[in-house]
């Protein structure tokens, strides 16, 4: 690897990590949808920021694309308000409108110059290691990897400082008001971490990849954990999973990486909504097929001990008669047989069935209760 | 017959107008075009934003990218109804991605929405920059189903979007009572037996050709808002989903012609974009004027009523006065009466003007007779 190459890795795992952290808190309020939003409408806010500043690298960008993206909050909320339209159309106007406008700019005013159409939507990672800041002589690295980094320690920072508050707000926003928290300082302070972040992402990844890296890790956490701290952890985990794996697959293929870094965290998480061990589809039909046989086993046991010591016990209890009798076919009243012999609840002698206690007691209890 | 050169003139430039749009053939095309992407997306994007479905249009439209690029690469055509058909079937396997994931996990909608659209989008990116560096295809043209490009619509384009959005509006005509239960009381539709969830797939399904058709002109990033702006503008004008659905087929028209049409005369106008900020117009303006709901009338019927009360106070606290000097006939300044509802003046000078109230001296006010019958409670 070259050092270009170990600096791109560097970066995507700094983006991806720095994504996770408001992400998470987007998934849990149910949010997830403004990070599209904003990493959209700050289009414009870098624009304009060029526009003013006269520069792609004046950080008077940085602040002007934060500033628009919670102005992209604020319309929204604000349209809602009004009761003309719900809450998500209101997204679905404000953005797309904001987008447009930036787009049109670009292409009118800008195109010659730095800003690009396909740099807004690809992003332009592979270029990061050519920005370099450089201090008296010294070189601090890439300037995106500069600027990730401190919005990575922004973001650590906030959640740590704020912990108790956003947790609170998050799972119970009624107890949060009750115990005197203001809930809407906390969500306009985690709207300003996510534009921010998604700011700072945009120039690596671009904008709809920034959704990719917002959402569907914590997304694939949420379905492996219930403790927030882990849920955190194992969200930046995946981002920087599918960061790294996203870099070699589009070096591989030779094709986007940001792209194939959105396609890595959809493969995480078609892996772990398969896969995970208590909520995976998987896991869920093993436990459907093994209640099934529980289910059908119970019944056999009700059934012997209904005809028990009855004269007709003598046909009832003969193996073959269970397909007339509880409808079951051969094959599955054989395996039910052989599974509930094995858990000892029925004996077989001479093609009769019997109950054993332990049968009994479970034929006892089901129909008790 | 002689004729007026006036006349003759006007019937230059009208001829000529029409000569433009009807004999220009990309002006015609660009026109048609966005004018049936219009109709459809807004007509069915109605049920989509009356069921809260908004932003399934956005995931549809982000979703459909890997289908084009993927049919691209199978078929290594680029005919419009291959390209399409590709979209529409990505578009319809992101949607049951999004039902599958809300149905089987703890994820909510939102996020099953957000994994859709970016995933798809990012593997849809991965394909298209995948295609760009193979030396056996010409990629040209995938590019433009990002921002879309009016200009590049094709007689081939045309005719595809045209039958498909006709297919698509007459199925919606055809189901139209199933469809209006489906979007107002699905439980109730349930109770009478129609099949609600194969319902659902249906204008699912429709949704997505509204979408497909567009994403030609007005590109995959944006598509979202034609299928959410022109419903939104049409809901401030009527209650009634008839009249909101060709309202909004027609904003949504509109908006497509003429942002086409901007956008392939000027310069350097991209055509999404600038479709987009044709309907988001038309959408503030709705939210502004629309009779009863409109904010402007919102705000006027707010400011009559408010002023109609400030007067009934005063008239009352005149009464009040009135009746606590027993004496009569002597008037009350207006400071008094600011003391007790504030900035009495105004209103007694226009009560004044009803004659409910008349001017004793300088500054002494009492209720006339009439005034005096209104106060009574």
């Amino acid at each position: 690897m070259t050092s270009g190459q170990i600096e791109i890795q560097l970066l995507a795992v700094v983006v991806a990590v720095a994504c996770a952290l408001p992400g998470t808190f987007l998934v849990l309020r149910r949010l997830a949808l403004v990070s599209d939003a904003i990493s959209h409408s700050i289009l414009l806010g870098i624009v304009l920021g060029f526009f003013v500043a006269g520069d792609v690298n004046s950080p008077l960008l940085l602040l002007g694309a934060a500033l628009v993206g919670l102005l992209t909050v604020v319309l929204v909320s604000l349209l809602q308000r009004t009761g003309l339209v719900k809450e998500d159309a209101a997204i679905g106007l404000v953005f797309p409108a904001l987008f447009s406008i930036g787009v049109i700019l670009i292409s009118r005013y800008a195109n010659d110059v730095h800003l690009d159409l396909d740099a807004v939507l690809l992003g332009e990672l592979a270029f990061a290691p050519f920005d370099r800041l450089v201090f008296w002589g010294w070189d601090f690295g890439p300037i995106s990897l500069v600027v990730m980094s401190l919005i990575l320690a922004l973001n650590l920072t906030a959640v740590t400082v704020f912990w108790k508050e956003l947790k609170l707000s998050t799972f119970d926003p009624a107890l949060a008001v009750a115990l005197g928290f203001t809930p809407a300082l906390v969500q306009y302070g985690l709207m300003s971490l996510v534009s921010l972040t998604a700011v700072g992402a945009f120039d690596a990844v671009g904008s709809i990849l920034v959704v990719a890296l917002m959402i569907a890790p914590p997304a694939t956490a949420y379905l492996l954990t219930d403790s927030l701290p882990r849920l955190l952890v194992l969200a930046g985990a995946l981002g920087a999973a599918a960061a790294l794996s996203g870099y070699w697959l589009a070096y591989l293929l030779d094709a986007s990486i940001a792209g194939a870094m959105a396609t890595m965290t959809g493969l995480f998480f078609l892996l772990a909504w398969l896969l995970a061990p208590d909520r995976g589809l998987v896991a869920a039909a093993g436990r459907r097929a093994r209640q099934r046989l529980e289910f059908a086993q119970t019944m056999l046991a009700i059934h012997l001990a209904n005809h028990e010591g009855r004269p007709e016990a003598a046909v009832e209890s003969r193996v073959e008669h269970l397909q007339r009798h509880l409808r079951w076919e051969p094959s599955f009243a054989e395996r039910i047989v052989r599974g509930a012999e094995r858990r000892g609840l029925v004996q077989q002698h001479s093609g009769r069935l019997e109950l054993t206690d332990a049968g009994r007691t479970v034929a006892a209890e089901a129909v008790v209760r | 017959m002689r004729r007026s050169s006036a006349e003759t003139a006007a019937d230059d430039i009208s001829s000529l107008l029409a000569l433009q749009l009807f004999s220009d053939y990309t002006l015609r095309t660009v026109a048609l075009g966005s004018a049936a992407l219009g109709i459809t997306s807004g007509a069915l994007g109605t049920f989509a934003v009356l069921r809260r479905q908004s932003l399934l249009g956005d995931a549809i439209s982000h979703a459909a990218l890997p289908g084009v690029a993927l049919a691209f690469l199978f078929t290594g055509s680029k005919a419009p109804l291959v390209l399409v058909l590709g979209a529409a079937l990505a578009g319809v396997l992101g949607t049951l991605v999004v039902i599958g994931v809300v149905r089987t996990t703890r994820v909510k909608y939102d996020s099953a929405l957000g994994i859709v659209l970016s995933v798809f989008f990012g593997f849809g990116l991965v394909l298209l920059t995948y295609i760009q560096q193979r030396p056996d295809a010409s990629q040209a043209g995938l590019d433009r189903f990002l921002f879309g490009q009016a200009a590049a619509l094709l007689q081939r384009d045309l005719v595809t979007m045209a039958a498909l959005g006709g297919v698509a509006l007459t199925v919606m005509a055809l189901v139209w009572k199933e469809l209006k239960l489906l979007a107002f009381d699905p439980d109730f539709g349930i109770s009478l037996g129609f099949p609600m969830r194969g319902l659902d797939v249906l204008l699912t399904t429709l949704l997505v050709v509204a979408i497909v058709i567009g994403l030609q002109t007005v590109g995959v990033v944006l598509m979202a808002a034609m299928v959410i702006a022109p419903a939104a503008a049409a809901r401030q004008w009527s209650d009634r989903l008839g009249v909101v659905t060709a309202l909004a087929a027609g904003f949504g028209a509109l908006a497509g012609v003429s942002g086409a049409v901007l956008s392939s005369e000027a310069e350097r106008l991209p055509t999404g974009p600038t479709i987009v900020l044709c309907i988001t117009g038309i959408v503030i303006g709705s939210l502004l004027l629309a009779p009863r709901r409109g904010l402007l009338w919102r705000e006027l019927r707010r400011r009559r009523d408010r002023g109609r009360l400030r007067l009934e106070a005063v008239l009352q606290d005149l009464q009040t006065l009135e009746l606590q000097h027993p004496d009569g006939g002597h008037g009350h300044s207006a400071a008094v009466l600011s003391v007790m509802s504030g900035g009495a003046l105004p209103s007694l000078q226009e009560l004044e003007r009803r004659g409910l109230v008349r001017r004793l001296g300088d500054d002494a006010w009492a209720l006339t007779e009439p005034g005096r019958a209104r106060a009574e409670p």
